[in-house]
């Protein structure tokens, strides 16, 4: 190509840009914790705003950024979004809420999203979705399958969304295997392939048989493949690659059909400040296949419970449970409040160690 | 709180493999110090080194090659080093900060077709009858070819400078170069050599987590590897056998502090963390008092009109 070729297609493409914002195009913003291709968290956004390209084709535009660290530089990456016209801006995780907030600020007539988090404004909406729901089931499975009775879990950061999946997972598991124990560690981290292999490898090597993630790489699945003998999940992707190993089931993030959603309401001027946290029942949470190394007698209750999750008629906090320190939370039959469960910060009676401050 | 579930065995073994790609790093990086090059480009050559043997792995299929293509790809890189310092006389340590982000930024438009893909396994040196033996077997006998690499290079390296001519040469140069080059040695294509060797070693260590530790390709995922590797050469005050037991110590805290986790003992993340820089900043201390010192030329430019 000769350089005055070049230059030529870089007016053109300069001259689309500015005359884009004239035609009045929607433009969605989404920043990213990992890259894209993490296979994980990040990839399933990305899903989404693929998504939402497909739909409604000419009349958005959107951008992203992948790998924003969570702190200042989010609010820097945010701010640029905003300047240069986004009308609706995503943020995809948990650590992205003060940032958002501030940002927000600075920009009323910008739509903000935030992932996860619980702090909303005129102009900020939070969704997240009831991954603690599919975490019941891969504790019903982990407790059926494990033989050493003790599984690993590998934790990103010791916040509510995470615990609860901790405890959810550990209640389910419990219920089919009284015997069974959890091993937890935290990685500090959402996305660092090497450090979420160490982790799965130590938790494998101190009796773990069975590996539980919350981080959103799919490192811990190829240790426990290299390791043998060792099941896994999928975490917010399917994780279908490891399907043939370790791999026997998953929980799938949908976010698709709210982003869609979203930025509809956008388009027509409905938007409104919401909380939105839906999980299998609406979608948001999928269960990925549950492949053949689980027995069908497992498998059936799986998709029974899930059944049940969906319709409402099984709640995955349901008492009695108690506290870690043995004090009672849910009395017989009672169910968890969404505020509880928003800001959960203690294990359930059974799960030892100390949540780190 | 329950230690008897860490097996010190597996921790060892776990150890000696969390340890390989700073140990491959920072011999290499030892031998460009000892020449009297400071290359800060350590990160970058190691990621890039990542990808390329990752690249070259998915191609052909073979681990082998991967690694080979992953010590190429770290010369290459480093060569540019090498120009820009030993031709154009740049100052080396901004030239190897930027070679660090030029090969970080590199990495990720190469590997950009190669997220999601998973590399044929290296395959583990088995050894019949010695990995059988029980705890040693498992410690000592039961990892793959790069471990043992690695620890061979040291020993190689450790030789060569102590008895060879050759590393007396390199260690001249390192020095005082103009005593070298007033002896008629090639100064200039004596560190060119050993920029190179450096190079090639970072791509190795790379290599060593995208094809075996984790193994995958992601971004930025030496994720600090690089300078430790750096530090652990200052750690060693420029001794080949101090790299050897300052990669275990390194490379074993990560590990120590997992394990820890696992077994319910609460330890602030942050302090493991820090703690190698911390140790090298002791022993830069205590090595003001020590005779053992860094290369006299260390980091200087060298013209022979000067």
């Amino acid at each position: 190509m000769k350089l005055t070729h070049l230059f030529a297609t870089a007016a053109v493409a300069l001259g689309m840009a500015t005359s884009a914002i004239a035609d009045d195009k929607t433009k969605v913003g989404f920043v990213y914790v990992g890259p894209v291709g993490d296979g994980g968290w990040t990839y399933e956004h990305n899903k989404g705003r693929l998504a939402v390209e497909a739909e409604f084709g000419d009349k958005v535009e959107t951008v992203f950024v992948e790998s924003v660290p969570e702190g200042a530089d989010a609010e820097r990456v945010m701010t640029q979004m905003a300047l240069q016209g986004a009308d609706l801006i995503f943020t995809t995780s948990f650590g992205y809420m003060d940032p958002t907030i501030n940002v927000a600020k600075k920009f009323p007539n910008v739509k903000f999203e935030h992932a996860t988090g619980y702090k909303t404004a005129e102009n900020v909406s939070v969704y997240s979705a009831r991954f603690y729901e599919g975490r019941a089931i891969q504790g019903h499975i982990a407790g059926n399958l494990t033989e050493s009775n003790i599984i690993g879990y590998i934790g990103s950061f010791p916040i509510p969304e995470v615990i609860r999946g901790i405890n959810s997972a550990f209640i389910h598991a419990r219920k089919v295997n009284p015997d069974v124990e959890f091993k937890i560690v935290w990685a500090y981290t959402w996305f660092d392939p090497a450090k979420e292999a160490d982790a799965a490898k130590v938790l494998i090597e101190q009796g773990a048989d069975v590996i539980l993630q919350h981080t959103d790489s799919t490192a811990p699945l190829a240790a426990a493949a290299a390791a043998g003998n060792v099941f896994g999940f999928g975490q917010a992707s399917d994780m279908a690659e490891f399907k043939d190993g370790p791999r026997v089931s998953s929980i799938i993030d949908d976010w698709a059909p709210y982003y869609i959603a979203r930025t509809k309401a956008v388009m027509d001027g409905t938007w409104e400040t919401m909380s939105t946290w839906d999980g299998i029942g609406a979608g948001m949470v999928g269960i990925g296949e549950i492949t053949d190394k689980v027995p069908a007698t497992v498998k059936a209750e799986a998709l029974a419970l899930k059944a049940a999750l969906a319709d409402g008629s099984y709640h995955a906090f349901t008492g009695p449970i108690n506290k870690q320190d043995g004090s009672a939370w849910l009395a017989e039959g009672e169910t968890a409040d969404d505020g509880t469960l928003a800001g959960m910060s203690f294990y359930v009676e059974g799960i030892e160690g100390d949540i780190p401050q | 709180m329950d230690l008897s579930a860490i097996n010190p065995a597996l921790l060892l073994a776990s150890l000696l493999v969390a340890a390989t790609p700073i140990l491959l790093a920072g011999i290499g990086e030892l031998v460009v110090e000892r020449a009297g090059v400071l290359n800060l480009g350590v990160e970058g050559m190691m990621i890039t080194g990542a990808i390329c043997g990752f690249m070259a792995t998915i191609l052909t299929g073979s681990p082998a090659l991967g690694f080979v293509f992953a010590a190429m790809g770290g010369a290459a890189l480093s060569l540019l080093f090498a120009l820009l310092t030993q031709y154009a006389l740049a100052n080396q340590v901004a030239s190897g900060l930027a070679l660090t982000l030029f090969g970080l930024g590199l990495s990720s438009l190469l590997g950009q077709d190669y997220v999601g893909l998973k590399p044929p396994s290296t395959p583990q040196l088995d050894i019949p009858l010695l990995s059988d033996i029980p705890v040693l077997g498992t410690v000592l006998f039961n990892h793959d070819m790069v471990v043992y690499f690695g620890i061979a290079l040291v020993v190689a390296v450790w030789a060569t400078l102590k008895y060879s001519r050759l590393g007396l040469i390199l260690r001249a140069v390192g020095e005082n170069h103009d005593a070298a080059h007033a002896l008629g040695y090639k100064v200039v294509r004596i560190r060119v050599f050993a920029i190179m060797f450096g190079g090639a070693c970072a791509g190795l260590g790379g290599a060593y987590i995208s094809l075996v530790r984790v193994p995958q390709w992601t971004e930025g995922m030496t994720a600090g590897a690089g300078w430790i590797a750096l530090a652990l050469v200052v750690f060693a005050s420029w001794k080949p056998w101090r790299v050897l037991l300052g990669a275990w110590l390194f490379g074993g805290i990560n590990v120590l502090q997992l394990n820890l986790q696992a077994a319910g003992v609460a330890i602030p993340v942050e302090y493991l963390t820090m703690s190698p820089y911390i140790i090298t900043i002791l022993v830069l201390v205590i090595m003001s008092a020590d005779k053992s010192r860094a290369p006299a030329s260390l980091g200087r430019i060298f013209h022979a009109s000067s």
